[in-house]
Protein backbone atom coordinates (compact mmCIF):
# COMPACT_ATOMS: atom_id res chain seq x y z
CA UNK A 1 0.00 0.00 0.00
CA UNK A 2 1.14 3.35 -1.23
CA UNK A 3 0.32 5.45 2.23
CA UNK A 4 1.48 3.06 4.14
CA UNK A 5 4.99 3.15 2.24
CA UNK A 6 4.75 7.14 2.75
CA UNK A 7 4.39 6.87 6.51
CA UNK A 8 7.01 4.46 6.95
CA UNK A 9 9.37 6.50 4.61
CA UNK A 10 8.65 9.54 6.81
CA UNK A 11 8.97 7.43 10.33
CA UNK A 12 12.01 6.45 8.95
CA UNK A 13 14.05 9.97 8.05
CA UNK A 14 16.85 11.27 10.57
CA UNK A 15 17.77 8.49 12.73
CA UNK A 16 19.14 10.05 15.86
CA UNK A 17 23.17 9.64 16.89
CA UNK A 18 23.23 6.54 19.31
CA UNK A 19 25.35 8.19 22.75
CA UNK A 20 28.06 5.86 23.40
CA UNK A 21 27.51 5.84 27.05
CA UNK A 22 23.88 3.94 26.29
CA UNK A 23 25.30 0.57 26.59
CA UNK A 24 27.31 1.53 29.92
CA UNK A 25 24.50 3.47 31.09
CA UNK A 26 21.90 0.98 30.88
CA UNK A 27 24.22 -2.18 32.24
CA UNK A 28 24.44 -0.08 35.56
CA UNK A 29 21.08 0.30 36.20
CA UNK A 30 20.44 -3.42 35.05
CA UNK A 31 22.93 -4.55 37.21
CA UNK A 32 21.68 -2.39 40.14
CA UNK A 33 18.16 -3.58 39.63
CA UNK A 34 20.08 -6.71 39.77
CA UNK A 35 21.33 -6.50 42.93
CA UNK A 36 18.04 -5.15 44.73
CA UNK A 37 16.04 -7.98 43.95
CA UNK A 38 19.15 -10.38 45.28
CA UNK A 39 18.80 -8.18 48.55
CA UNK A 40 15.11 -8.67 48.46
CA UNK A 41 15.44 -12.41 47.90
CA UNK A 42 18.29 -12.84 51.17
CA UNK A 43 15.97 -11.05 53.04
CA UNK A 44 13.34 -13.28 52.10
CA UNK A 45 15.03 -16.33 52.72
CA UNK A 46 16.29 -14.63 55.90
CA UNK A 47 12.76 -13.91 57.20
CA UNK A 48 11.42 -17.28 56.06
CA UNK A 49 14.36 -18.89 58.02
CA UNK A 50 13.81 -16.77 60.89
CA UNK A 51 9.92 -17.80 60.99
CA UNK A 52 10.81 -21.99 60.83
CA UNK A 53 13.16 -21.38 63.68
CA UNK A 54 10.04 -19.62 66.11
CA UNK A 55 7.90 -22.51 64.78
CA UNK A 56 10.24 -25.07 66.06
CA UNK A 57 11.41 -23.67 69.27
CA UNK A 58 7.75 -23.03 70.50
CA UNK A 59 6.77 -26.68 69.34
CA UNK A 60 9.42 -27.99 71.28
CA UNK A 61 8.51 -25.67 74.50
CA UNK A 62 4.76 -25.41 74.28
CA UNK A 63 4.31 -29.78 73.33
CA UNK A 64 1.13 -28.78 71.63
CA UNK A 65 0.87 -32.41 70.40
CA UNK A 66 0.70 -33.44 73.99
CA UNK A 67 -2.97 -34.06 75.82
CA UNK A 68 -3.02 -31.67 78.59
CA UNK A 69 -3.27 -33.76 81.72
CA UNK A 70 -7.34 -33.92 82.73
CA UNK A 71 -8.35 -31.43 85.42
CA UNK A 72 -11.61 -33.34 85.96
CA UNK A 73 -12.07 -37.10 87.19
CA UNK A 74 -14.63 -38.52 84.95
CA UNK A 75 -18.16 -39.31 86.71
CA UNK A 76 -18.53 -42.77 88.40
CA UNK A 77 -21.15 -44.59 86.38
CA UNK A 78 -21.71 -48.63 86.32
CA UNK A 79 -22.08 -49.45 90.22
CA UNK B 1 30.39 -19.82 44.10
CA UNK B 2 32.16 -16.96 43.42
CA UNK B 3 34.36 -17.17 40.30
CA UNK B 4 31.25 -18.75 38.69
CA UNK B 5 29.22 -15.47 39.68
CA UNK B 6 31.72 -13.13 38.27
CA UNK B 7 32.69 -14.57 34.97
CA UNK B 8 28.36 -14.92 34.39
CA UNK B 9 28.56 -11.19 35.34
CA UNK B 10 31.20 -10.33 32.56
CA UNK B 11 29.76 -13.08 30.13
CA UNK B 12 26.35 -11.13 30.24
CA UNK B 13 28.26 -7.88 30.23
CA UNK B 14 29.80 -8.56 27.29
CA UNK B 15 26.81 -10.06 25.26
CA UNK B 16 24.26 -7.29 26.63
CA UNK B 17 27.64 -4.54 25.14
CA UNK B 18 27.48 -6.36 21.74
CA UNK B 19 23.51 -6.51 21.85
CA UNK B 20 23.60 -2.73 22.21
CA UNK B 21 26.06 -1.76 19.92
CA UNK B 22 24.20 -3.71 17.25
CA UNK B 23 20.23 -2.62 17.90
CA UNK B 24 20.56 0.35 20.20
CA UNK B 25 20.32 2.96 17.21
CA UNK B 26 17.21 1.34 15.73
CA UNK B 27 15.86 1.22 19.16
CA UNK B 28 16.80 5.33 20.34
CA UNK B 29 15.30 5.79 17.11
CA UNK B 30 12.13 4.20 18.15
CA UNK B 31 12.02 5.40 20.86
CA UNK B 32 12.40 9.49 19.78
CA UNK B 33 9.76 8.49 16.81
CA UNK B 34 7.21 7.45 20.57
CA UNK B 35 8.60 10.72 22.54
CA UNK B 36 8.13 13.04 19.03
CA UNK B 37 11.20 14.85 20.19
CA UNK B 38 14.21 15.96 17.86
CA UNK B 39 16.58 13.72 16.82
CA UNK B 40 19.83 15.67 18.34
CA UNK B 41 17.62 16.59 21.26
CA UNK B 42 15.69 13.74 22.79
CA UNK B 43 16.21 13.26 26.76
CA UNK B 44 12.91 11.94 27.24
CA UNK B 45 13.23 9.04 24.32
CA UNK B 46 17.09 8.35 25.93
CA UNK B 47 15.63 8.06 29.54
CA UNK B 48 12.58 5.57 28.33
CA UNK B 49 15.60 3.45 26.32
CA UNK B 50 17.88 2.85 29.14
CA UNK B 51 15.31 1.85 31.22
CA UNK B 52 13.90 -0.47 29.07
CA UNK B 53 17.41 -1.50 28.24
CA UNK B 54 18.37 -2.00 32.25
CA UNK B 55 15.42 -4.28 32.04
CA UNK B 56 16.17 -6.45 29.54
CA UNK B 57 19.86 -6.57 31.83
CA UNK B 58 18.54 -7.58 35.09
CA UNK B 59 16.38 -10.50 32.61
CA UNK B 60 19.57 -11.50 30.60
CA UNK B 61 19.87 -14.85 32.19
CA UNK B 62 16.21 -15.84 32.04
CA UNK B 63 15.65 -14.90 28.24
CA UNK B 64 16.11 -18.57 27.68
CA UNK B 65 16.26 -18.22 23.52
CA UNK B 66 14.05 -15.32 23.50
CA UNK B 67 14.98 -12.23 21.41
CA UNK B 68 16.18 -9.33 23.70
CA UNK B 69 14.73 -6.91 21.00
CA UNK B 70 11.78 -8.04 21.27
CA UNK B 71 11.84 -7.94 25.08
CA UNK B 72 13.02 -3.98 24.80
CA UNK B 73 10.71 -3.35 22.34
CA UNK B 74 7.63 -4.70 24.58
CA UNK B 75 9.15 -2.99 28.02
CA UNK B 76 9.48 0.81 25.66
CA UNK B 77 5.84 0.53 24.41
CA UNK B 78 4.48 -0.82 27.74
CA UNK B 79 6.34 1.60 29.88
CA UNK B 80 5.59 4.85 27.25
CA UNK B 81 1.58 3.50 27.53
CA UNK B 82 2.02 3.97 31.36
CA UNK B 83 3.91 7.44 31.44
CA UNK B 84 1.36 8.93 29.39
CA UNK B 85 -1.14 7.61 31.27
CA UNK B 86 0.00 8.75 34.64
CA UNK B 87 1.14 12.41 32.84
CA UNK B 88 -2.42 12.68 31.74
CA UNK B 89 -3.58 13.07 35.17
CA UNK B 90 -0.81 15.50 36.70
CA UNK B 91 -0.68 18.94 36.03
CA UNK B 92 2.94 18.90 34.47
CA UNK B 93 2.70 17.40 31.08
CA UNK B 94 5.75 18.18 28.79
CA UNK B 95 4.56 19.04 25.11
CA UNK B 96 6.13 17.27 22.79
CA UNK B 97 8.78 18.81 20.52
CA UNK B 98 6.86 20.53 17.75
CA UNK B 99 10.06 19.39 15.40
CA UNK B 100 9.04 15.80 14.66
CA UNK B 101 5.94 15.57 12.83
CA UNK B 102 4.43 13.32 14.77
CA UNK B 103 4.17 15.54 17.19
CA UNK B 104 0.89 16.47 16.08
CA UNK B 105 -0.28 13.02 16.91
CA UNK B 106 -1.70 11.73 20.19
CA UNK B 107 0.50 9.19 22.30
CA UNK B 108 -1.71 6.07 21.44
CA UNK B 109 -1.47 7.04 17.55
CA UNK B 110 2.16 7.67 17.58
CA UNK B 111 2.53 3.77 19.54
CA UNK B 112 0.27 2.23 17.15
CA UNK B 113 1.35 3.49 13.83
CA UNK B 114 5.43 3.42 15.35
CA UNK B 115 5.15 -0.10 16.17
CA UNK B 116 3.24 -0.86 13.33
CA UNK B 117 5.10 0.90 9.98
CA UNK B 118 8.42 1.34 11.79
CA UNK B 119 9.01 -1.67 13.99
CA UNK B 120 6.97 -3.37 11.74
CA UNK B 121 4.62 -5.70 14.12
CA UNK B 122 1.43 -7.77 13.16
CA UNK B 123 -1.17 -6.06 13.97
CA UNK B 124 -2.90 -8.88 16.64
CA UNK B 125 0.21 -8.60 18.11
CA UNK B 126 0.39 -5.09 18.41
CA UNK B 127 -3.20 -5.40 19.79
CA UNK B 128 -2.01 -7.76 22.29
CA UNK B 129 0.71 -5.72 23.32
CA UNK B 130 -1.55 -2.24 23.92
CA UNK B 131 -4.74 -4.99 25.17
CA UNK B 132 -6.90 -3.23 22.59
CA UNK B 133 -9.24 -5.11 20.25
CA UNK B 134 -7.48 -5.65 16.72
CA UNK B 135 -10.40 -3.74 14.84
CA UNK B 136 -9.71 -0.47 17.43
CA UNK B 137 -5.94 -0.91 16.20
CA UNK B 138 -7.12 -0.40 12.86
CA UNK B 139 -8.76 2.38 13.40
CA UNK B 140 -6.22 3.94 15.17
CA UNK B 141 -3.79 3.29 12.44
CA UNK B 142 -6.08 4.61 9.46
CA UNK B 143 -6.75 8.08 11.71
CA UNK B 144 -2.78 8.19 12.32
CA UNK B 145 -2.01 7.87 9.29
CA UNK B 146 -4.36 10.08 7.70
CA UNK B 147 -3.19 12.49 10.03
CA UNK B 148 0.31 12.23 8.93
CA UNK B 149 -0.44 12.40 5.49
CA UNK B 150 -3.05 14.95 5.21
CA UNK B 151 -1.90 17.60 7.40
CA UNK B 152 -4.90 19.67 8.92
CA UNK B 153 -6.01 23.29 6.94
CA UNK B 154 -4.68 25.37 9.19
CA UNK B 155 -0.45 26.00 9.14
CA UNK B 156 0.98 24.12 12.25
CA UNK B 157 3.69 26.33 13.94
CA UNK B 158 7.27 25.49 12.89
CA UNK B 159 7.18 22.37 11.40
CA UNK B 160 9.29 21.82 8.81
CA UNK B 161 9.57 18.58 6.17
CA UNK B 162 6.39 17.47 6.64
CA UNK B 163 5.18 18.46 3.20
CA UNK B 164 7.60 17.08 1.85
CA UNK B 165 5.96 13.57 2.59
CA UNK B 166 4.47 12.25 -0.60
CA UNK B 167 0.87 11.28 -0.16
Amino acid sequence: MNREEAVRRLLGQSPPPVPPELSAQAARRGARILRRRARARRAMWLLVLAAVVAVTVWALTARPWVEPPSETTPSLTGW
Amino acid sequence: MRPRQASRDLCRALEFEAYVAGAGGRLLHTATLLTAEAPDDNPHARRLLIRALAHTYASWDRLRGDDPYEVTRRYLAIRFAHGVRHRHRGLLRSRPLPQSPLARLSPRERLVLVLRFHEGVAEERTAALLGLPADRVRTICHRATAALLDPPREPAPAVGGVEAAPS
